[in-house]
């Protein structure tokens, strides 16, 4: 992202999970525990316009009466959602007038994972928003995006400035009872990120979020809805990192994204949660998250690049639904499983408007005792003519004990459709890292220039300095588990 | 410069190279012949230092470093370059960059700087025209899906842009057409020189017939059977291996 990213480097030098530490910070938390009136308290806490109560309020009477889902191909003992704070955010003055009023240990924190907030050395072309816990503590460059009318703040912050555009678009991509995690997230989320990007503008700069658990037993429910107005782009990147609990931490988040005519959006996610124990499994983040956009506008574009390196269990489908003519969707990913790790990750590409394209390129790597799943979902409506889809799913196994799975599911309700998948599974073995090393290649190069290759498609479509940070990491995690 | 002293090796527990001593000094050709699973290709991977293979006795200096405590990779970088028989397919990682990541990794060993990719472009043209190898060889994923020839020429190629000390080249032979053979062993030929050194492994006199051997050398069963120059190859071709394997 910048010359102050040193992160990945470091890490190079010391194999274990960099961004396990925690921050001693004065918190605000509530008490374990989730009914009504921790709902109520969190939107008084946060000042919210009754409509936002009631979305809330909604949410939570809709979840009660669903059931955490079964069909993953993930395993884990029951969560206890009463065993789990719903609010927990970095004591500080109501209103920050400043970065000045950030609590030092906070901005600490985050310039230690890399991502510095204070204005003389911020990231010079990209704007960060960096959550901790529940709550955006610091948004940076926003006076400079304003200026081409582009707003980006936490979502607490729109809430009040803006609560119009939320109201018409919030839960308009993910309705409040969508899924479980869903309906969750809806309920009880604190906080985010908000994008709204005017007609006719190309953001002069990424724009990102990076999120940050610090709190034990707090769960972390953040929000981020994006909007794309006719004509224009932005490239969204978000980040993540958790520190080491025996514990796990439970993710629900929620992203919406929405495009309106010819507008495009592209968002990069390089996903680093803590993972767990490494020999026994124990500890790690339950990231169980909601992505989806919608193509609302014709010819509109939305494009989801990823690379999953870390959680426990990840669950996870960024999605498109591409409603207006012309419009397409885009899913690459990476998803890297080790140690215990368990991935069931994929997308749905849902074709409503005619001529609506979509393309999915899906990279597994498995390695040591984990389990990856691809799942993913191509459904062509009746009115979606000459609808296209290409579907790639690759997997790669590392070792002999880890697993790869693929599901494929595709529906399609009209002839003038074409849909093709492909889908191989390869292997890095000893004899493929001998063979660099007896040409002189160091065994992390090798593995690195594999790996990269597996991933080409994928890494390609990331910013570059994410991309070298992502194969790097990538690169790093795998070190141990080949051969 | 390769100094083999008593050598005993295999895997798992089995040996299979039981006691071998070999001598290879400067600009000197070597070759190595012997009945299918005498232990050739065992010899050739204990001297490359790969894993799954262990010296069980004996030792092998080289330039008189003790090359048994040196890795896969210090060997290739100390200059010991071996031309597989069998090269491993790696998809998704493409030809011309991965010898370019050899080349530098050699580079960066000699204290130099990393090569300018336009610069390596054109070494690795010369070297595939002294090939006969095609462009679009340069474009390919390494030795994916080539065919047993173009893997063969493919490591000659690997060779003529290390330019290692020592080659020791494992039935390169063996899968060359006929014009392939003498483009490839001219090649070698024109990468000799009087400070390095080959050891040739192959079943056939006509590769002999290009890269003119100053030793042969048979192996039966894991041992060094007999030692000639190169009207040993001529005999073993007319005779077979019985009379040096049983004799012993
Ligand atoms: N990795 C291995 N696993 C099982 N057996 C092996 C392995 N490597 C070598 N061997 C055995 O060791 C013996 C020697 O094998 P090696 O490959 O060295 O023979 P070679 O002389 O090169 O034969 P060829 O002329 O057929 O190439 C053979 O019996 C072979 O089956
Ligand atoms: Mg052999």
């Amino acid at each position: 992202m910048s010359d102050e990213q040193n992160s990945v480097s470091d890490i190079l030098e010391d194999d274990t999970y960099k961004y396990g530490f925690t921050t001693d910070v004065e918190s605000d938390t509530f008490a374990k525990g989730l009914d009504e009136g921790v709902i109520r308290a969190i939107s008084k806490k946060k000042n919210e316009p009754q409509f936002m109560l009631d979305f809330r309020l909604k949410a939570f009477a809709k979840w009660k009466t669903m059931k955490e889902p079964e069909w993953p191909n993930v395993h884990y003992p029951p969560i206890d959602f009463q065993n789990i704070s719903y609010y927990s955010a970095p004591k500080q003055k109501k209103v920050l007038n400043s970065l000045d009023e950030v609590d030092p240990e906070v901005m600490r924190t985050f310039e230690k994972l890399g991502i510095p907030l204070d204005e003389q050395k911020k990231l010079a072309n990209v704007a960060v928003d960096a959550v901790f816990d529940s709550v955006s503590v610091a948004t940076t460059h926003k006076k400079k995006l304003m200026e081409v009318g582009i707003i980006f703040c936490s979502f607490s912050e729109a809430l009040q400035e803006y609560p119009e555009l939320i109201e018409e678009y919030l839960g308009t991509v993910v309705p409040v009872g969508d899924n479980y995690y869903a309906a969750l997230n809806s309920a009880v989320f604190t906080d985010g990120s908000f994008v709204y990007i005017p007609p006719d503008t190309i953001s002069p700069m990424e724009i990102s979020t990076y999120f940050r658990i610090n709190t034990e037993e707090t769960g972390q429910f953040e929000r981020t809805l994006i909007i794309c107005a006719e004509n224009s782009y932005v490239s969204y990147l978000e980040g993540c990192t958790a520190p080491q609990f025996d514990t796990n931490q439970l993710h629900a988040a929620v992203v919406e994204l929405v495009t309106l005519e010819n507008a495009e959006i592209k968002y990069s996610t390089v996903q680093n949660w803590y993972a767990g124990d490494k020999e026994t499994g124990k500890g790690g983040i339950y990231n169980f998250v909601t992505k989806r956009g919608k193509c609302q506008g014709d010819g509109s574009k939305i494009s989801w690049t990823q690379v999953e390196t870390g959680s426990a269990i990840t669950w996870k489908y960024p999605s498109c639904l591409l409603l207006g003519d012309n419009t397409s969707g885009e899913f690459y990913s990476v998803a890297l499983t080790n140690g215990h790790m368990q991935a069931d990750t994929g997308t749905k590409m849902i074709h409503v408007g005619k001529n609506t394209r979509s393309s999915i390129i899906s990279k597994g790597i498995s390695a040591d005792h984990s389990s990856n799943s691809y799942r993913g979902q191509v459904k062509v409506g009746k009115n979606a003519t000459n609808a296209r889809n290409y579907s790639q799913c690759d997997s790669m196994l590392v070792g002999d004990k880890s697993s790869a799975h693929t599901f494929p599911y595709i529906e399609t309700a009209n002839s003038s459709v074409q849909v093709e998948h492909e889908a191989a599974t390869s292997k890095i073995s000893e004899d493929q890292l001998f063979y660099f090393e007896s040409r002189g290649i160091s065994r992390e190069n090798a593995i690195e220039a594999v790996i990269s290759g597996f991933c080409k498609e994928v890494f390609k479509q990331l910013p570059m300095e994410f991309a070298v940070e992502a194969q790097k990491l990538l690169t790093l995690k795998l070190e141990d588990s080949v051969g | 410069m390769l100094e083999i002293k008593d050598l005993h090796a295999g895997f798992d527990g089995n040996e299979i190279i039981k006691g071998i001593s070999l001598s290879i000094k400067k600009g000197e050709i070597h070759a190595v012949m012997g009945p299918n699973g005498s232990g050739k290709s065992t010899k050739a991977k204990i001297l490359s230092g790969h894993p799954s293979y262990e010296a069980m006795g004996g030792e092998i200096l080289f330039d008189g470093e003790n090359l048994l405590e040196m890795d896969a990779e210090e060997r290739s970088l100390a200059g010991i370059f071996m031309g597989f028989q069998y090269p491993v397919e790696v998809p998704g990682v493409n030809n011309a960059e991965f010898l370019r990541m050899a080349h530098n990794a050699r580079r960066v060993k000699a204290g130099e700087e990393e090569i300018d990719p336009l610069d390596f472009d054109d070494l690795l043209s010369e070297k595939m025209k002294m090939l006969g190898m095609e462009k679009k060889y340069k474009e390919r994923n390494l030795n994916d899906g080539f065919s047993g020839g173009e893997k063969k020429k493919n490591e000659i190629l690997q060779m003529a842009i290390l330019e290692p000390k020592l080659s020791i080249l494992d039935e390169t032979d063996s899968g060359l057409d006929i014009d392939a053979l003498r483009v490839v062993s001219e090649g070698v030929n024109k990468l000799r020189n009087e400070n390095n050194a080959l050891i040739l492994i192959t079943h056939y006199q006509r590769l002999l017939d290009y890269i003119k051997p100053d030793y042969v050398h048979v192996l039966s069963n894991g041992k060094i059977v007999k030692s000639g120059d190169k009207t040993l190859a001529l005999e073993l071709e007319s005779q077979g291996y019985d009379w040096v394997t049983t004799a012993n």
